[in-house]
């Protein structure tokens, strides 16, 4: 069970159990925005980014970040900030024949390649340690301003505007740090691992918990969870990292069965 | 002239003043909720002047609140996310405020977001068909909750149901379509 806080794997273990609740905490405002399949997305281009780091001699950490925030621009571009799945849809396909086809064609990307689609974790190092320890005080400064803002655009989407406030600055920060997390997220530990985070447990704490900090707290806790429990099978096991993580987490999914029922839409008998 | 693509509904010249009810009232296809999304900035203003005193907060009731069929939010977190604290909730309102917004009837959520226009701050407070999912029993829990708010703000309400209007409003105007013939005889 000391294995995960062994000096050799120190780094990586802490970079994870980092960016792990913080990938779960915006995977609630993403469900809440119907934009959970912005991760997919926004991973495969930071997976394509990676890829083409190791091609061009670039930064890897970097780029992937620069080609994730790119498909935020391409968003922004085809869609409105608050666009449909297909916009999505196109980065994931974008994302995943970029970055195939240049670890088709080069030797160096071909490794680089199977780290995003494995998710190595013990290949993170002190810079990916750094980088999720800022993201982190990032987060933790904008996503309560960022929240109220985003609630109140879910249940009154025309108070801004009538107000003549502006609405893009929000938009521009909220999607900026889901940008940022996620290329993070998808270098340490792969593609669909750090869609599996986003997605797998804000959607067990939506049918679980009741009220919003219930869905905060249930989903980071999920997260970390899983993640330490990975983490250390991974290591045991001799497994490649991201296919675990994104099997504990599915683990997690009939939780969900334990909300069902209790919480049916549409009231109850005799109320208005 | 109100409308998106084109004027819908004729020229209208109104003042709401503080502490008043009004209604908009008129059939379906008059431009009664475009009106209001011009005043609001969600639709385009083809001719005319709105004007509204400086640094007055305005809420909106959409005439089809958002609701997702899976929301773990509460009552609370939703009056809380739309600054309607203010003031107490009404004691209607008191015990769905602890309970899961998708699990509410589509009476109790329309109410609910009635009172998260009207129990924050905002001095200009626009309610479109606030009697939507609304039998008579809770029309009437709405006219309560419009009673109760505070003296000094400005309502303005778009509904089709004349009677509600009459019973909860000062003033009630009529919008009428464009192209409609009005006072003429067939």
């Amino acid at each position: 069970m000391t294995l995960p806080w062994d000096p050799l794997f120190r780094e990586a273990f802490l970079s994870g159990l980092v960016l792990a609740p913080l990938a779960a905490l915006l995977g609630c405002w993403l469900r809440l925005r119907g934009e959970w399949l912005a991760t997919l997305g926004y991973a495969h281009l930071a997976g394509a980014g990676g890829v083409l780091a190791a091609v061009l001699h670039w930064p890897m950490l970097l780029s992937a970040m620069l080609a994730s925030a790119l498909g935020a621009v391409f968003k922004w571009l085809f869609g409105t900030a608050r666009a449909g799945n297909e916009v999505y849809g196109v980065m994931i396909l974008l994302g995943w024949c970029l970055g195939l086809l240049a670890a088709a064609n080069h030797p160096g990307a071909d490794l680089v390649g199977r780290v995003f689609l494995d998710g190595q974790i013990l290949y993170a190092g002190r810079s990916h340690l750094i980088t999720a320890l800022a993201l982190a005080v990032v987060g933790a400064i904008l996503l309560p301003r960022l929240s109220r803002w985003l609630l109140r655009e879910h249940f009154q989407p025309g108070h801004r505007r009538a107000n003549r406030q502006v609405l893009w600055p929000m938009d521009l920060g909220f999607d900026g740090l889901v940008v940022l997390v996620v290329a993070a997220t998808a270098l340490a530990m792969g593609v669909m691992a750090s869609f599996a985070l986003v997605l797998l447990p804000a959607w067990v704490a939506w049918g679980l918990a009741r009220g919003w900090r219930m869905v905060l707290w249930l989903s980071a806790l999920l997260a970390a969870s899983a993640y330490i429990l990975a983490f250390w099978v991974a290591l045991v096991l001799d497994q490649p990292f991201g296919p675990v993580l994104v099997a504990a987490l599915l683990c997690l999914t009939p939780l969900r069965l334990l909300g069902q029922g209790r919480y049916a839409a549409g009231g109850h008998a005799g109320d208005l | 002239m109100a409308g998106h693509e084109r004027p819908v509904c004729r020229p209208v010249s109104f003042e709401l003043h503080r502490g008043e009810i009004l209604g908009l009232s008129g059939p379906n296809g008059a431009g009664k909720s475009t009106l209001l999304k011009v005043i609001t900035g969600a639709a385009r203003c083809f001719g005319g002047t709105i004007w509204r005193p400086a640094g007055e907060d305005m809420a909106v009731l959409d005439q089809h609140p958002r609701r997702t069929p899976e929301c773990p939010l509460t009552g609370g977190d939703l009056l809380n996310a739309c600054e309607a604290k203010q003031l107490p909730a009404p004691r209607i309102l008191q015990s769905i405020l602890p309970q899961r917004l998708d699990s509410l009837s589509g009476g109790q959520y329309q109410l609910l977001q009635v009172w998260a226009c009207l129990g924050g701050s905002a001095g200009l407070v626009f309610l479109d068909e606030p009697t939507n999912h609304l039998d008579p029993h809770a029309q009437a829990m709405l006219a309560a909750l419009l009673k109760e708010r505070p003296d000094g703000r400005g309502l303005l309400i778009v509904s089709h149901d004349e009677t509600f209007l009459e019973a909860v409003c000062d003033r009630v105007l009529q919008v009428t379509p464009v192209g409609a013939v009005t006072g003429g005889t067939p």
